[in-house]
């Protein structure tokens, strides 16, 4: 039996945009942000508060946070990689954060240039930070059904790395398909072994579809369980590891399937689609969602 | 390939219809030599079946003019079906002549859909089937039926799963050996999938039921994993995504046959497919016709330069 609903967890305005090549002027990713929270969207997560040497895409982080509308009812976690980051959003009006660790050695090494515990080990400061604040914090788990650089990662791997994060004091592991080789297969062995250590209301799947099984998985996802699904509205953000590929999947396909699967979500698709429409025009590119092409009967 | 998933077929029987459905559904005429081309290819990477030409008029369906040089050209290659659609009488004698030994008839579950698309109502269109399939049996002829519409209809909007579960069990009973369920605009999902099969499953053996996806609004591969869970076990699919929607200009159409291939793969399910093959073959023909893949597989794996 499926849930009955789904929280959708919007990431355009932060791992799309992070991983869409030209950079968006901050009153056009205030407006995204602005349009999102206008379609029953819950969750939308706003920017990064990471240096601008880093992610040049993430650098009026603060300029982002304070400009927004902020609806009652809709949370706006923003990513943290370390105290100093965490500082910054809850100084620029934060109310909650993200982790990202991962199952993956080499990714870890490569994208933060430490191991997996240490980078743990620097999250223990933010989660001390945070559990002061009363901020809740989301963490996420990367490369959960591969990796660019290591290939196939271990279930039990991923597990306990979901373990670590949820006991560090995470209300939530989203786990994510991080280059989209993931497959029904490789899903269900996945939360089979993460649902032995973190109880399954805690747990959303963050699918790519670099290789088109973004939905195929997430119904499998669903069918054991999960109701939390994260997704970018116009499937904003390629795959920085393969290039011209497609990343995040898209909001409005999920919504559709959702729609006609029965499960509730409160998104209205329509000014979903409306607002995947304005990004991408204001980026200059077409939509990467299916249900938004198939919509515009020219 | 992964280990197998419990509960799922062992085997999943892939019928390819890049040749026919895609490139009847793509604007730029296909050279004959290309086709054939094509279809060598195809027949080389394991396919069981692949759909290879129309025979229908070619004032209606100009890329398939070349139905009988395409029959005749091809390399026919043992284990390999090549079956091609016959609308009525003629169409299936004028295939047999050029050297079919399988054919497929096309019926619809909207009257609608029936009236603009063949000028008839449902209950003709079964008549004209019933003549082919006669024929057919006295000759020893396979023959296949799709269901259009399954899921929706561009006309019609809603349909019902009980009018799909009528029109099959008219096909199934006039001896087609096999009913294919098109889910012709793409529009259906897990939850429409789920109902329509269970109407149809009360009429027809599971094991003579398929499914053709059209991924327009990217439920393709989601719909099929649906299907699969329920114990389908022919699904069909177009190399590259071959063949747009008609009915939603510059939208997409067939799933492509890589992305089913890598699903399958991942769940441990045997297709007899070489994935790599299919992507080459894929490859020429997006080469031919000037455009991209609509393979996500395909797309990701040649930027990459591996396949995960």
């Amino acid at each position: 039996a499926f849930p009955r609903r789904v929280k959708v967890v919007e990431v355009a305005p932060r791992d799309g945009l992070q991983n869409e090549k030209n950079i968006v002027p901050t009153p056009v990713k205030i407006e995204l942000i602005n349009m999102l929270s206008e379609t029953g969207l819950q969750v939308i997560e706003a920017t990064s508060f990471v240096s601008p040497k880093w992610v040049p895409q993430m650098a009026d982080h603060t300029e982002v946070m304070q400009g927004i509308n902020k609806l009652p009812g809709i949370s706006y976690p923003v990513l943290t990689p370390n105290l100093k980051g965490f500082q910054a959003a809850v100084a620029a009006g934060a109310k909650e954060v993200s982790i990202f660790g991962a199952a993956s050695e080499l990714f870890t090494k490569k994208n933060i240039n430490c191991s997996i515990a240490e980078s743990l080990e620097r999250f223990n400061e933010v989660m001390a930070a945070a559990r002061a604040a009363s901020v809740p914090v989301r963490g996420y788990v990367s490369c959960v059904l591969g990796c660019p650089y290591e290939g196939k990662i271990s279930a039990a791997k991923v597990a306990e790395v979901s373990k670590k994060m949820y006991a560090m004091g995470c209300y939530e592991i989203s786990l994510g398909d991080t280059i989209g080789v993931g497959t029904p297969g490789s899903m269900k062995e996945m939360l089979t072994a993460v649902m032995k250590e973190v109880p399954v209301g805690a747990l959303a799947v963050h699918c790519h579809d670099t290789y088109g099984q973004a939905l195929a998985n997430i119904l499998v996802a669903l069918q054991m369980g999960v109701s939390v699904v994260d997704a970018s509205v116009a499937g904003l953000g390629g795959c920085p590891y393969a290039q011209g590929a497609s990343g995040n999947v898209a909001t409005e396909d999920l919504v559709y399937m959702l729609n006609g699967m029965g499960i509730h979500t409160g998104v209205d698709l329509q000014k979903l689609m409306d607002t995947g429409t304005f990004i991408c025009n204001a980026l200059n590119r077409r939509t990467n969602s299916k249900v938004s092409q198939a919509s515009c009967r020219l | 390939q992964d280990s197998q998933v419990p509960g799922l077929p062992e085997y999943i029987k892939i019928v390819e219809v890049g040749p026919r459905d895609g490139l009847q559904n793509e604007k730029v005429i296909v050279p004959t030599d290309i086709k054939i081309e094509l279809i060598n290819r195809l027949s080389k990477t394991g396919l069981p079946a692949i759909e290879v030409t129309s025979f229908v008029s070619s004032k209606w369906v100009p890329q398939m003019a070349d139905h009988k040089e395409v029959m005749r050209g091809i390399e026919r290659h043992p284990g390999v079906r090549y079956p091609v659609l016959t609308p009525n009488l003629q169409g299936f004698h004028s295939a047999i002549a050029a050297g079919a030994t399988e054919v497929s008839v096309f019926g619809a579950a909207s009257e609608s859909f029936s009236k603009m698309n063949i000028n008839c109502s449902i209950e003709e269109s079964i008549e004209k089937f019933e003549e082919v399939a006669r024929s057919a049996r006295n000759m020893n002829i396979p023959v296949r039926g799709y269901v259009s519409c399954a899921l929706g209809c561009p006309y019609e909007g809603n349909i019902i799963p009980a009018k799909v579960a009528e029109v099959s069990k008219r096909l199934y009973g006039m001896g087609c050996y096999e009913i294919s369920l098109g889910d012709t605009i793409g529009v259906g999902t897990p939850g429409s999938m789920k109902k329509m099969l269970e109407a149809v499953m009360k009429e027809i053996p599971l094991s003579a039921l398929a499914v053709h996806c059209h991924d327009t609004y990217g439920q393709a591969l989601a719909n099929i994993l649906t299907a699969i869970q329920m114990g389908v076990a022919v699904v069909d699919s177009s190399v590259a995504g071959l063949g747009g929607c008609p009915y939603a200009k510059g939208a997409t159409g067939n799933v492509a046959t890589e992305d089913v291939i890598y699903m399958l793969n991942g769940l441990g399910i045997n297709t007899g497919v070489n994935l790599y093959t299919v992507m080459e073959a894929g490859n020429f023909i997006c080469a031919a016709l000037n455009k991209k893949t609509n393979s996500k597989v395909a797309q990701a794996s040649f930027n990459t330069g591996t396949i995960n």
